[in-house]
């Protein structure tokens, strides 16, 4: 079972992948203004919109990775705000989660990332997303690129 | 009170008679040294009318109580075998009560036994096929009916012992104890111990239910006194001892007995002395109260203060019965 | 319910160890409900396989499906194929799961990847807590509603022993303390004023109807089908 069976995720790019899991109320809302600002920030971020970040499941994180992705953002309301009431705590625990998953076969924790924003929080949104480049720069592409890289040429 | 039914039970006699009874009790080593038991058992000849044998206590592995309770009576000790429920099956149980009368036992200490997970053996696992209850109702039925736990009966000697179990009148829920106690003497209990007693006045209503309740009719109360060692045993006990109940005012009895001490040898004299002087002084106490018949002494590891307290508290020297009815040898 | 928890990744990768076409195979019942096994957790494992194979430098061709039952041949019977298409099938089922599907597939290399714990019932989202002991002789009845021998520590039916205390068993520490069933027994029957059930000595139980009377088994004859070729 994967959820995400389009390629989301561009293995074939040099560039970083980084799948930011954004909520339509407040991250999503976010992230459209940053863009009619024309504000500056990497570009090496693909937003999926949920109608909440209550919505995801450990599999879509652990589906991101395993299709490629460097890192996997996921972007909420301000703790407290959350349109749906607990859905962005939700999200906390199975971000939470998903990084002992991670560092259970290996793969580096800070790879999963969760944010808290407002909709009118632009400013946020660029600075998050210029944060989770940092660190991913820093951690390499996920070493399952490599692999998958490797078995494709053989 | 059934005591003697055919039981050759020193302890049995001395209640019987009314005298005030003595029991204390004889930790067996972690090894297979016999010596060891014979030393303690050295110790301890004269200053109590029974002693406890221990089995695995807190679930700690130590030489058997009925083997080591064998050597004891060589030594001219009465033992009080203990089996907990923890260790053995009902087979085991009766297999290892048939052998022990044929040694010459003739006291039984029935308990539930401390859970193994506070011992050394955590991973063993635990029996309970009967509780203490039960026991008591199956050693009591061996002994009255002749028969086996499954009606079978036994043909030729069968084993009659003088029947005990343990209480704890500071234990929860504490209403329901006197009436636990009402059972245990329903299924046939012969004498109970209880646990350390600190707090007198808790225990005086403790008794005065269960003297209510007609018990104290059925079967003897042995109040359980101790010597503490030190403050800090002291606090321990209240503090981490579950179902134990020792007051603020004997804690500090136990500080302020060392204050002002500078040596340190000189100051663990002063603790003991404090210790073994409260425990007289507990031991006076409880006598006066309706229904207790006697005490159960507990020095943990402070053999060597048995002599001392029972000295004190002028229970000494333990009363002369006729020899027929002692199981005991004659100390060579 | 059956509640049990997933093992140690590291554990399940060795049970799996080379096989390289490997079957996870979720329960829709109790482990679903308990959060180890269900399909959303044999999706879970499967991803954690496939990449901690690639991480290794192996390829796995790992795949899940989820049946209603494990302990069911009707519900097996639709995953025979993949069963035995499979190197190596990971039972995300109960202990009786598993050995359902090696019953059912003799010649599959059938792994678990759960613990089986106990019996039990929910306390809050996310705990468990045991409740039955599964003796074959329930005396529910007499005990308020509170069972000695999965929730005493000692299965004491004449309780409480002494190591009692503020209606906490002697076992364990702080939080994993468990409640002292006999409390819980007194203070029930106490409420609703029906303590004499408990003021009898309760005798020993006879163990038979339980494990100890070896692996057990009931039939219904009423129940029984005829046999193809059968008289009936």
């Amino acid at each position: 079972m994967t959820a995400i069976d389009a390629p989301v995720v561009d293995t074939a790019a040099d560039g970083l992948n980084i799948v930011a899991f954004c909520c339509h109320y407040c991250a999503y809302a976010a992230a459209d203004m940053a863009g009619s600002l024309r504000m500056q920030y990497p570009q090496s971020v693909k937003v999926v919109k949920l109608p909440c970040t209550g919505k995801l499941d450990v599999q879509l994180i652990l589906d991101a990775f395993e299709h490629g992705a460097d890192g996997v953002m996921i972007a909420g309301c301000m703790e407290g705000d959350c349109h749906y009431q607990q859905g962005n705590l939700n999200a906390k625990r199975r971000a939470a989660y998903s990084q002992d998953l991670l560092r259970s076969i290996g793969l580096e924790a800070e790879r999963v990332r969760m944010f808290n924003m407002s909709s009118a929080m632009a400013n946020r949104w660029a600075a998050a997303v210029t944060e989770m480049d940092e660190t991913v720069q820093k951690l390499g592409p996920s070493p399952l690129r490599r692999g998958r890289k490797a078995a494709a040429e053989e | 009170m059934n005591a003697s039914n055919g039981t050759t039970s020193r302890l049995a006699s001395i209640l019987k008679h009314g005298h005030f009874a003595v029991t204390t009790e004889l930790g067996p080593p972690k090894n297979a040294d016999p010596e060891i038991v014979r030393a303690k058992a050295r110790l301890l000849r004269g200053c109590a009318d029974a002693v406890n044998i221990t089995d695995n206590q807190t679930a700690i592995v130590r030489m058997s109580s009925i083997a080591a309770g064998v050597i004891a009576r060589q030594e001219g000790l009465e033992p009080v075998i203990q089996m907990t429920c923890r260790d053995r099956n009902r087979l085991a149980m009766q297999s290892d009560l048939l052998g022990a009368y044929a040694l010459g036992m003739r006291n039984v200490l029935c308990l539930s036994g401390d859970h193994q997970t506070f011992g050394n053996h955590p991973q063993a696992k635990n029996v309970h096929d009967i509780d203490s209850m039960q026991l008591v109702q199956m050693v009591v039925g061996l002994r009255d009916r002749g028969c086996f736990q499954c009606g079978e009966e036994i043909k030729g000697d069968n084993p009659r012992f003088f029947v005990g179990a343990a209480e704890n009148p500071f234990g929860d829920p504490f209403d329901w104890r006197p009436y636990r106690l009402a059972k245990k003497a329903k299924a046939g209990a012969d004498f109970i111990q209880t646990q350390l007693v600190f707090n007198v006045p808790r225990f005086r209503e403790f008794m005065r239910r269960v003297v209510d309740l007609g018990v104290t009719e059925e079967l003897s109360i042995l109040a359980g006194v101790g010597p503490l060692k030190s403050p800090a045993a002291a606090r321990y006990m209240r503090d981490q001892v579950p179902g134990m109940d020792v007051p603020d005012e004997i804690v500090e009895r136990m500080e302020a007995a060392g204050r002002g001490i500078e040596d340190k040898k000189a100051r663990t004299a002063a603790y003991r002395e404090t210790g073994i002087q409260i425990c007289v002084e507990m031991i006076g106490e409880l006598r006066e109260i309706k229904g207790v018949a006697g005490i159960h002494l507990m020095a943990i590891e402070w053999e060597d203060a048995v002599p001392i307290v029972t000295e004190r508290a002028k229970l000494l020297p333990r009363p002369a019965l006729e020899p027929e009815t002692s199981a005991c040898p004659p100390p060579h | 319910m059956i509640v049990a928890e997933q093992k140690p990744l590291a554990e399940i990768r060795a049970l799996v160890g080379d096989a390289k076409r490997v079957l996870v195979v979720g329960c829709g019942t109790c482990v679903t409900v308990c959060f180890a096994g269900g399909a959303k957790e044999a999706g879970v494992l499967g991803s954690l396989l496939r990449m901690g194979a690639q991480l290794d430098g192996n390829v796995k061709d790992v795949s899940e499906v989820t049946v209603q039952r494990q302990c069911e041949r009707e519900y097996l019977d639709g995953i025979r194929e993949q069963v035995e298409q499979a190197d190596a099938v990971l039972s995300l089922g109960c202990g009786i799961g598993v050995q359902a599907i090696a019953e059912q597939f003799p010649n599959a290399i059938v792994v678990p990847g759960l613990n089986t714990s106990f019996l039990g019932k929910p306390a809050a989202h996310g705990e468990w807590v045991e409740r039955c002991a599964a003796c074959g002789n329930c005396l529910l009845g007499v005990t308020g509603g509170i069972c000695p021998i999965a929730r005493c520590a000692k299965q004491l039916l004449n309780g409480p022993c002494g190591g009692s205390s503020k209606g906490k068993c002697e076992v364990g520490t702080g939080d994993s303390k468990p409640d002292c069933a006999w409390q819980l027994i007194y203070d029930k029957l106490k409420a609703q004023d029906r303590l004499h059930l408990i003021t009898e000595v309760a005798p020993p139980k006879d163990w038979r109807t339980s494990r100890d009377g070896g692996p057990r088994r009931i039939v219904r004859e009423d129940l029984k089908l005829p046999s193809t070729g059968g008289q009936k």
